[in-house]
C-alpha cells in the first residue's frame, strides 16, 4: 500500500471518529441543558475544554453562550476540528484515495459531506433544536462504519484506518472522562445528589457507555465509571479496549507476533501493557487527572510513531539519498 | 398532468438529431419519442433533478478554484440522450480506426525516419516548430509502435447531416468517465427505454483499457498505475474513477521514485516496482529533470527510465505532435500517404495562417470565420467571427499578423442540435461528439461517446469551462 494512501486512510478515519464523537457530545449536552441549571458557562464551557480547542474559542468569542458553542464545535469553518471541518477533511481524504474505497463507502461519505455543507448554509445552529442535525451526522458516521465493515477487505488500508479510528476514540474517551471528572469531583465519594447523577449519566452517554455500564455495575459510582471507561476490556469505547484492538491491527500489518518490529509497535505495546496491568485504586491514588493526562501524551507518541514507521520512512530516506548524490 | 410534447419545439433550420426538416421524427429517435410522450413534464423535471443529485453523490465534481475550500461543480448532465443509429456509428467507427492508425504511423515516422517530411507531404518547419514535438523522443520505438493508445476525437455533425472531425486529442483526452457514469445514471432514469431500444453497452471500457495497458509490457502481472496531478486537477474524478475501475493504483508524482533506472512507488512496506503508467500529467510536467524543472507533479528520472524501456508511459510522450491544430489540415493527405486510402471522415475546411495564401484569406474574411489558436484548448483563444464584435475581430487580426503560425481558421459550422431540457421545456441545443478509441495490439472503438452540449441558447461552444454540459450517447444496435 502506498505510504501516502495509508496515511490518508488513517486520517480519514480519525476525522470521521472525531465528527461522530463531537456530534454525540453535542446531542448529550443539549439534552442535559434542557433540564439542569441554566448557567451557560458551567454547562457549555467543559465541552469546548474536552475538545482541546478552548484557547481558540477564547480568541474568537468573548462569551460562552450556548449558540456560540454549538456553532463553534458543530459548524465553525474557523475551528479546524468542528464537525463541519472534520467531515470536510474526511471527505477530502476519501477523495484522495477514492480507488481504495468501495462505491458505497464513497457515496455515503459524500452524502454526509453535502449534509453538513447544507447545515452550514442553512445555519442549523440557530434552530431551536439543533439536535436533529447532530443526530443525522452521528448516524451518518455510524452507517459509514457499517458499510466499511461489510464492503472493505481486511487489508492494510483497513487496518491503518482502524488504528486511526481507535486512537481517536481512546483520546476522546480519555478527554471526556478527564474534564467531566474534574468538574464533578470535589471529593471522590460525593456522588448522589440529583444534579450529580444526571451529570454522571451524561458523561457515560457522551461516550455511548450508559447502557453497557448499567448492565455491568448497576449503580453509578465515580470509581466504577472510571474503571469502566479506562480499563474495561470488552466495552468498545474504553481506552483499554481501543488499544487492544489497535494493536491487533498493527500486528496484522507488520505480521509480527511477539515483541516489536518498529517504534509504533513498541510504544503502542507499552501503553497497552500499562492499562492491562493497572488497578483503578492505584490510578485514583496517584491522581486520575495526572494519569489520564499522561495517557494522552503517550497516545500522541503512538500516533507519531505510526507516522514515522509507515508513512514517512521511505520518502525521507530517498529524498535524503538523492540530496547526497 | 400535462405530458411531454414537441408541438412547440423549434428546429429553426439547423440539423436536428431527433427530427428531419419536415418535423418528422428520425427512425433512431422514434421509440424514444413515443416513450417520452408518456411522461409528464413534472416527472421529466423531477428525473432531471435526481440526475443532478446522483452526480453529486457519485462525486462527479471538479474544483473551480485550486484551494481546498474552492467551489466544486458538476458537469451538467442533460437527461435527453443523443441517439446515434447503428449504421451511422459503424461508418464512424471505421473512419476513426483509419484515422487513428494513420496518425500513429505519422507520429512514429516523425520521431524516426521522417519520410513524410522528406517527401514534402507536410512542411518540416510546421512540425519541428510545433509545441507538441519533443526532440527528446527522436529514435524512440514505443511498444507495438503505438504512440497514442488512448484517444478521443471531437466530431460534429454539420447542416448536411455528415460527421466531420473537428479535432484530434492524442495526448490525455478526458471525459471517458462521464461517458461511463452518464450511462449508469441514465439507466436509472429511463430503464424501460433501455429495454426497448437495444443500446450498445459501454461498460467494458475499463476492462479493455486494463487489457490494453497490460499488453504493452512483457512483465507478467504488471503493476499498473494511473498518474494524476492530484485532487485539485479538474479531471481528478476521472483519474480516480479509472484507477478504481481497473484496480490500478492511483499515484501522484511524489509517490514515485526512480532508482537504478527503474520506477518504484513508495509503499508502507518499502519500494514496489511500477511497470505501466497511464499518466494523466502532460508531457511538460512528467519529469523535472528533463522538462519543466519547476514541475512538482512529476518524478525526477521518470523520462530516462522510459527511454531505457524500463517503464511504459501511456500515452507516449511526444504524441501531441499530431494533434496540433495546424497539423490537422494535413490529415487527409497523411491518411492517403500512409494507408493509400481516402479519408473516410472528412475534415472541416481549414485555413493555415502560416501559409501566405490562407493567411490573406483569413484576414480578409475574419468576420465569417472561426479562428483558433493552434495550441489552444478548452475553447480558449478562439474567435467566432460571426458572433464577435468588430473590436474583437480586430484584436485577432493583430494577433494573427504578429504570429501566424499560432492560428488556423475554419468556416463557421452550425453544429447539429438535440432537444435539451431547459427552463421553458425542451429546446434545441448544439452538440459535438467525442468517441474514445483504444489502440494496443488492435484498435477498439467503444460504441458510445461523450456528447457535449452548449447549454447557453444559440452558443456553439460546448466546453465545460464555458457553459457546456453533457449528454449520454446511445448507439443503437441497428
Amino acid at each position: 500500500m502506498l505510504s501516502r494512501i495509508a496515511d490518508t486512510m488513517y486520517w480519514m478515519n480519525r476525522y470521521l471518529e472525531r465528527a461522530e464523537n463531537y456530534a454525540r457530545f453535542m446531542d448529550v449536552n443539549f439534552n442535559l441543558s434542557l433540564e439542569s441549571a441554566p448557567d451557560a458557562v458551567q454547562q457549555w464551557k467543559p465541552l469546548v475544554v474536552i475538545t482541546g480547542d478552548w484557547p481558540l474559542y477564547e480568541s474568537l468569542y468573548e462569551k460562552v453562550e450556548k449558540e456560540k458553542v454549538i456553532y463553534f464545535l458543530g459548524f465553525d469553518p474557523k475551528n479546524p476540528n468542528s464537525v463541519y471541518n472534520s467531515i470536510c477533511h474526511a471527505r477530502e481524504n476519501a477523495r484522495a484515495i477514492r480507488p481504495e474505497l468501495t462505491k458505497e463507502v464513497w457515496e455515503q461519505i459524500n452524502t454526509l459531506y453535502y449534509f453538513v455543507k447544507k447545515g452550514l448554509e442553512k445555519k442549523r445552529w440557530k434552530e431551536s433544536d439543533p439536535r436533529l442535525f447532530f443526530k443525522i451526522v452521528k448516524e451518518g458516521c455510524q452507517l459509514l462504519y457499517g458499510i466499511f465493515a461489510i464492503s472493505i477487505s481486511r487489508n492494510d488500508g483497513w487496518h491503518f484506518g482502524k488504528i486511526g479510528q481507535l486512537i481517536e476514540r481512546a483520546d476522546k474517551t480519555s478527554r471526556v472522562l478527564d474534564v467531566k471528572y474534574h468538574i464533578l469531583l470535589s471529593s471522590t465519594q460525593s456522588v448522589g445528589s440529583q444534579f450529580d447523577l444526571s451529570q454522571w449519566a451524561a458523561l457515560l452517554k457522551s461516550v455511548s457507555a450508559f447502557d453497557m455500564y448499567r448492565k455491568k455495575y448497576g449503580k453509578l459510582t465515580a470509581l466504577n465509571i472510571s474503571e469502566f471507561l479506562i480499563l474495561d476490556t470488552v466495552f468498545p469505547r474504553s481506552m483499554n479496549f481501543c488499544l487492544i484492538e489497535a494493536e491487533k491491527s498493527l500486528k496484522a500489518i507488520t505480521g509480527n507476533e511477539t515483541g516489536f518490529s518498529n517504534t509504533a509497535e513498541k510504544q503502542l505495546g507499552k501503553l497497552k501493557a500499562q492499562l492491562e496491568f493497572a488497578d483503578i485504586n492505584d490510578i485514583f491514588e496517584s491522581g486520575l487527572h495526572e494519569y489520564v493526562d499522561g495517557f494522552q501524551k503517550k497516545l500522541n507518541g503512538v500516533s507519531t510513531a505510526v507516522y514515522d514507521s509507515f508513512f514517512a520512512n521511505e520518502r525521507e530516506q530517498i529524498i535524503l539519498q538523492s540530496q547526497n548524490q | 398532468m400535462a405530458k411531454v410534447d414537441f408541438s412547440e419545439y423549434e428546429i429553426k433550420g439547423f440539423y436536428d438529431e431527433m427530427f428531419n426538416d419536415n418535423r418528422a421524427v428520425r427512425p433512431s429517435y422514434d421509440l424514444f419519442k413515443k416513450s417520452l410522450e408518456n411522461v409528464s413534464w413534472n416527472k421529466l423535471n423531477h428525473l432531471q433533478h435526481s440526475t443532478d443529485r446522483a452526480q453529486l453523490s457519485l462525486g462527479m465534481t471538479f474544483n473551480v478554484y485550486s484551494d481546498n475550500q474552492g467551489v466544486e461543480r458538476i458537469l451538467h448532465l442533460d437527461i435527453i440522450p443523443r441517439i446515434v443509429s447503428g449504421n451511422d456509428w459503424d461508418n464512424l467507427a471505421k473512419g476513426l480506426r483509419q484515422r487513428i492508425k494513420a496518425l500513429n504511423l505519422f507520429i512514429d515516422d516523425i520521431y524516426n525516419d521522417q519520410k513524410v517530411l522528406k517527401d514534402k507531404i507536410i512542411p518540416k518547419e510546421l512540425i519541428l516548430s510545433s509545441e507538441g514535438y519533443l526532440k527528446e523522443c527522436v529514435g524512440l520505438k514505443p511498444p507495438e509502435n503505438v504512440w497514442s493508445h488512448i484517444s478521443g476525437t471531437d466530431l460534429i455533425r454539420g447542416a448536411d447531416g455528415k460527421f466531420y472531425v473537428l479535432e484530434d486529442n492524442l495526448r490525455c483526452p478526458s471525459g471517458v468517465s462521464y461517458m461511463l457514469e452518464n450511462r449508469e445514471i441514465l439507466k436509472r432514469t429511463f430503464p424501460e427505454m433501455f429495454e426497448q431500444l437495444h443500446v450498445r453497452p459501454v461498460h467494458d471500457y475499463s476492462h479493455y483499457l486494463r487489457d490494453m495497458l497490460e499488453s504493452l509490457t512483457k512483465v507478467e502481472n504488471p503493476a499498473i498505475v494511473v498518474l494524476t496531478p492530484g485532487i485539485y486537477n479538474s479531471a481528478y474524478f476521472e483519474h480516480a474513477y479509472l484507477a478504481q475501475q481497473m484496480g490500478a493504483e492511483l499515484v501522484e508524482g511524489r509517490d514515485l521514485v526512480v532508482q537504478d533506472g527503474f520506477v518504484y512507488m513508495m509503499t508502507t512496506k518499502g519500494l514496489k516496482k511500477v511497470d505501466v503508467i497511464y499518466r494523466r500529467v502532460d508531457d511538460e510536467f512528467i519529469d523535472p529533470l528533463r522538462f519543466n524543472k519547476n514541475s512538482l507533479l512529476g518524478t525526477p528520472g521518470l523520462f530516462d527510465s522510459y527511454l531505457k524501456g524500463n517503464v511504459v508511459l501511456v500515452n507516449a510522450p511526444g504524441a501531441g505532435v499530431a494533434d496540433d491544430k495546424a497539423v490537422y489540415a494535413y490529415i487527409p493527405r497523411l491518411i492517403k500517404y500512409y494507408l493509400g486510402e481516402e479519408a473516410l471522415l472528412p475534415n472541416i475546411k481549414t485555413y493555415i495562417c502560416a501559409e501566405e495564401q490562407d493567411c490573406k484569406y483569413v484576414l480578409e474574411n475574419i468576420a465569417e470565420l472561426v479562428v483558433k489558436q493552434t495550441d489552444g484548448s478548452g475553447g480558449y483563444g478562439m474567435l467566432i467571427g460571426p458572433h464577435a464584435t468588430k473590436a474583437e475581430q480586430d484584436e485577432f487580426v493583430v494577433k494573427i499578423k504578429k504570429n501566424p503560425r499560432n492560428y488556423i481558421a475554419q468556416p463557421m459550422i452550425n453544429l447539429s442540435r438535440v432537444p435539451t431540457l431547459c427552463d421553458h421545456g425542451l429546446e434545441g441545443r448544439h452538440v459535438d461528439l467525442r468517441p474514445y478509441v483504444l489502440y494496443g495490439k488492435d484498435i477498439k472503438v467503444i460504441p458510445g461517446a461523450l456528447t457535449r452540449v452548449a447549454l447557453t441558447k444559440g452558443s456553439l461552444v460546448v466546453n465545460s469551462s464555458q457553459g457546456g454540459g453533457s449528454k449520454d450517447t446511445w448507439v443503437l444496435d441497428n
